[in-house]
């Protein structure tokens, strides 16, 4: 695999310095499972390879989407971000420094928020107790004026947008509406002054209605306190409204990154394109839909690794390239096609060393 | 309704404390008493005498200490052995959940009638042994249970999302998983007494506890056994029978009571 | 004729903590061939009209109204003719497809039995049919004999949607069918009810909160808010010409690719959706509203004629409204 965005370039805000954070060549297995029945019968299980080798970094003050289909590995990748599973290999570094053994002082600075804003808050607890659980994990409160837990709460909520907070501290989440409910479990992540948010699917069991204005609280602490945000998302509306950066996965690797307007208007990868397509626009009646199920992690096909179901090797457009033989045996990694635009396709390669005229057929519409 | 359930417990222990005060000990010596035999209720003896002359209230009264302390007792020792291997098998997994689920599965299919006579007459007939006897054999539910509530537990985002704020596994069950089994240990908890207070009957009955004392089980043993269905003489078994089914039911509505109090979900409505 | 036509439909859940109003008088018309989308919140009474359509309410609930499905009043039917509306004469999709099927049946037998509990066909007949309802839907005829755990979720809502058209009802109700799936899986599941609906000329209940997915698929499209229908009219026409301001907000909320005013900008609708028992006063939107005035929190408004194509809007601010309502702009 190639390193990904290693060089700096002046044009993205805040690339000269160390990244925040900083994922290398990380790699998660699950060990298949099997039934009684096949176990018997002498069938060997399999393992699925959620993540296969992903490079990642998250700058100071940006907005990077990791985007994929369900299945894809996104999920798993925010997860061993946050050391809630254990990666099998690779490592992920905290402004520059490698994660050791003892995760606390880094379980403080990098906070997750989660899909299902209702399950994350224990229904038996109050939503002060739930503000302040951090806090009392981690002994923040020195009890001087300004600092007493009780104002930490209140500003974590308002910050958080529930004004005024007092009159949400003794309510229950089941009091609480569905929006309300995520920016508690943002208000949770904000008491503890975090440097990086790492947000899973934050909005999708939400509302629409109520989605943007979520987003649009993250977007603030950003801007108000150059917070971090790695946004795991199937939604690339959604990383096309706050997105600086956007990674595509497919099977536990990424396939193409690069910066927003980039990614999402002049697509490189066929994939990228393909989800491109599926997200609902009017009039877009007869758009071309992926054929087949979500890829399975426990066989993962040789070459590249979307060559299966790719429409631009269906098409024949590969052929014409001839890089369909590479497409089928070759496997490959990023390669920086455009400045800062990384992609892992043989065709795009072929079409970005032709020349940076990109031809129609690349671009979205 | 929890209310109700509590009166009914404290009126039972309240007679049971104070049984030496509200009926003489000499009502349950076969050989002191002097009383008709298999009298139906009557000004002297409210609800009837035995076989032997015996009144059934005072049996019941003097039954009610032997038996809720048993029923008490054991249900303790079940509870604390069952949500402690319980909670950690489901919460450590793997290698430790499956060694202790293996454990629990043996004590699950182990006759525990055998077990209970091999662990008395190493211990000698006692109520403790009786105690102890019940509480060793009857935890294996509880701990299936609670294991089965923690493994869903513990894959709340909940939980997880303390783990991501950097919580201990200390932090996680004391504030996230033991107030959410809480529940299923206290509707555990009601079933245990109840067969707790019939399994002290039936090991009485073999002689495993001390046969001098009447208990409610031992009472509706012996009506049994001297046949009071067939003799007509219904007095002998419904005080103590419903004795039990009283202090069952007072548990039940406790259990439900305490999930009202400690569930805000339903505390509101 | 309409295959669907509510009218003046009110329902009111009965519970511990009093009435709930969830639909507070809506008209419905659905045509032959036509799809209507019924879009809003949670909470805002979509999902309840669906189930009051095939009066799957709970005991007690009390309808008021009129629905009339292929010239028949739906809330008049008893027994038999009920249990025989449901599914020949409307069905349902729901969201919850990994649930819905019995996992220890084969799905060729779930499918057969809503047409042998019909009495539509025989054993053998059935399980002709029940081939080519898959093939239909996108399933090799071979899956019959599968268990739902060996198929994926958007294969399972595949077979629901299966399910849905075994008796050939002439209306199908989508309650948030592809809710729960996956984006890619979301685009192949509406691609087969829309080639369906199409093919077979099907009257179809489109109900989500998704507007974009609704913009798809839908010709006409009903927004509702707090129980009422706030506006509705041709889908292309209220999507990009909004006369409500609520559904101005949701349709805000779906930004489209490559447009550069979405970027940095979620937009969304501010507060949240109000509770059905305590409907603010007047206009129920006007406390979230961003172009309230004075007469929102006393007037209630109707739906007025909001431009060409039988459009309507339950707003103030449309032209004539304050002089049709009676009220006068202090």
């Amino acid at each position: 695999m190639s390193d990904v965005d290693v060089q700096p370039s002046e044009r993205q805000p805040g690339s000269d310095q160390v990244p925040v954070l900083e994922v290398r060549d990380l790699e998660v297995n699950f060990a298949g499972r099997l039934g009684l029945l096949s176990g018997l019968i002498g069938r060997k299980s399999r393992d699925a390879r959620a993540v296969d080798g992903v490079d990642l970094t998250l700058r100071r003050g940006e907005v990077l989407a990791l985007a994929g289909e369900s299945g894809c590995g996104k999920t798993t990748t925010a997860r061993a971000i946050m050391g809630l599973i254990q990666p099998d290999a690779g490592q992920i570094l905290f402004e520059g420094k490698r994660l050791g053994r003892d995760l606390r002082s880094y379980r403080r600075r990098v906070q997750m928020v989660f899909q299902d804003p209702t399950g994350s808050l224990n229904p038996r607890q109050t939503i002060y107790e739930i503000v302040a659980e951090g806090l009392r994990i981690h002994n923040v409160s020195t009890g001087e004026p300004g600092h007493t837990e009780e104002e930490l709460v209140s500003r974590a909520l308002s910050r958080a947008g529930m004004r005024p907070p007092e009159r949400f501290f003794l309510l229950y989440p089941h009091e609480l509406s569905g929006g309300q409910r995520q920016r508690v479990v943002i208000a949770g992540a904000l008491a503890l002054d975090p440097e990086v948010i790492v947000a899973d699917e934050p909005v999708s069991n939400l509302d629409a209605s109520v989605r943007g204005e979520i987003l649009r609280l993250l977007l603030q602490l950003r801007d108000t306190l150059q917070i971090s945000i790695l946004i795991v998302t199937h939604d690339l509306g959604l990383a096309w409204t706050v997105a600086d950066r956007v990674a595509v996965m497919y099977l536990g690797r990424i396939v193409e990154i690069g910066p927003a307007e980039q990614v999402l208007t002049r697509p490189m990868h066929p994939y990228t394109r393909a989800l491109l397509d599926v997200v609902p626009e009017a009039g877009g009646v007869d758009r071309p839909v992926l054929a087949g199920e979500p890829p399975d992690p426990t066989n993962i096909p040789p070459g590249c690794r979307f060559h299966p179901r790719c429409p631009a090797l269906a098409s024949g457009e590969s052929a014409r390239a001839a890089v369909d033989g590479a497409c089928r045996t070759e496997d490959l990694g990023l390669d920086e096609l455009r400045p800062q635009h990384f992609a892992a396709c043989h065709l795009a390669s072929v079409v970005a060393s032709e020349g940076d005229r990109a031809p129609a057929t690349t671009d979205r519409a | 309704m929890g209310m109700i359930g509590l009166y009914i417990l404290i009126i039972f222990t309240a007679i049971a404390i104070f049984a030496p005060l509200i009926a003489s000990s000499r009502g349950l010596d076969p050989t002191l008493v002097n009383g008709p035999i298999l009298a139906g209720p009557s000004l002297h003896y409210p609800l009837g005498t035995d076989d032997l002359g015996r009144s059934i209230l005072t049996m019941t009264i003097w039954g009610s200490r032997i038996s809720l302390l048993v029923g008490f007792m054991a249900t303790i020792i079940t509870m604390v052995i069952g949500s402690l291997i319980g909670i950690v098998a489901g919460y450590r997994g793997t290698w430790m959940d499956a060694a202790l689920m293996r454990v629990t599965d043996w004590f699950l299919v182990i006759p525990w009638l055998a077990l209970a006579i091999v662990l008395a007459s190493i211990l000698g007939p006692s109520l403790i042994t009786i105690i102890v006897v019940i509480g060793v054999t009857s935890w294996p539910s509880t701990a299936r249970v609670v294991r089965a509530q923690v493994l869903t537990l513990k894959e709340r985002p909940y939980v997880e999302r303390a783990r991501a704020l950097g919580a201990s596994d200390w932090h996680l069950i004391t504030r996230h998983i033991l107030p959410n089994v809480f529940p299923v240990i206290f509707a555990n908890t009601i079933l245990v007494v109840a067969i707790a207070i019939l399994s002290e009957t039936t090991l009485s009955f073999l002689g495993l506890g001390d046969p001098l004392r009447a208990s409610w089980g031992s009472i509706l043993e012996a009506a049994y056994d001297a046949g009071a269905t067939s003799l007509g003489a219904w007095w002998w078994l419904v005080a103590p029978g419903l004795a039990i089914v009283l202090v069952v039911l007072a548990f039940t509505m406790c259990g439900y009571a305490l999930d009202d109090i400690l569930n805000p979900r339903i505390r509101e409505r | 004729m309409s295959v669907l036509s509510a009218r003046d439909l009110h329902v009111t859940y009965r519970t511990q903590g009093g009435d709930v109003p969830a639909v507070r008088g809506v008209d419905l018309e659905i045509e032959r061939g036509q799809v209507l989308g019924l879009a809003g919140e949670s909470g805002c009474g979509k999902s309840t009209i669906a189930a009051a359509l095939l009066r799957l309410l709970p005991r007690g609930t009390r309808v008021t109204g009129q629905i009339v499905l292929d010239g028949e009043d739906v809330l008049k039917m008893q027994g038999r003719r009920l249990r025989a509306v449901r599914w020949t004469g409307a069905s349902i999709v729901f969201q919850g497809a990994m649930h819905a099927l019995n996992p220890v049946r084969r799905i060729g037998d779930q499918i057969a039995e809503a047409l042998t509990i019909h009495a539509v066909a025989r054993e053998r007949e059935a399980r002709v049919r029940v081939g080519q309802l898959l093939e239909q839907v996108g399933l090799p005829p071979r899956r019959i004999d599968d268990y739902p755990h060996e198929l994926s979720g958007g294969q399972k809502q595949r077979v629901m949607i299966a399910m849905a058209l075994a008796c050939s009802p002439s209306l199908v109700i989508a309650d948030e069918p592809t809710t729960a799936l996956d984006v890619m899986v979301q685009a192949q599941v509406l691609s087969v009810l829309k080639e369906l609906q199409r093919d077979l000329g099907l009257a179809m209940l489109f109900i989500t909160h998704d507007l974009s997915v609704l913009v798809e698929v839908s010709d006409k499209l009903a927004v509702m808010y707090a129980g009422k229908i706030v506006e509705d009219g041709p889908t292309n026409d209220v999507f990009f010409d909004p006369k409500h301001p609520y559904t101005k907000a949701l349709a805000a909320a779906f930004p489209q690719i490559g447009d550069a005013r979405f970027r940095g900008h979620p937009s969304g609708l501010g507060g949240d959706p109000p509770d059905p028992q305590q409907i603010p006063s007047g206009c129920p939107f006007h406390p979230r509203c961003d172009f309230a005035f004075d007469a929102c929190p006393t007037l209630v408004p109707d739906l007025y004629p909001a431009g060409e194509n039988g459009r309507r809007a339950a707003c103030l601010l449309v032209e004539g409204a304050l002089a049709a309502s009676g009220g006068v702009r202090r």
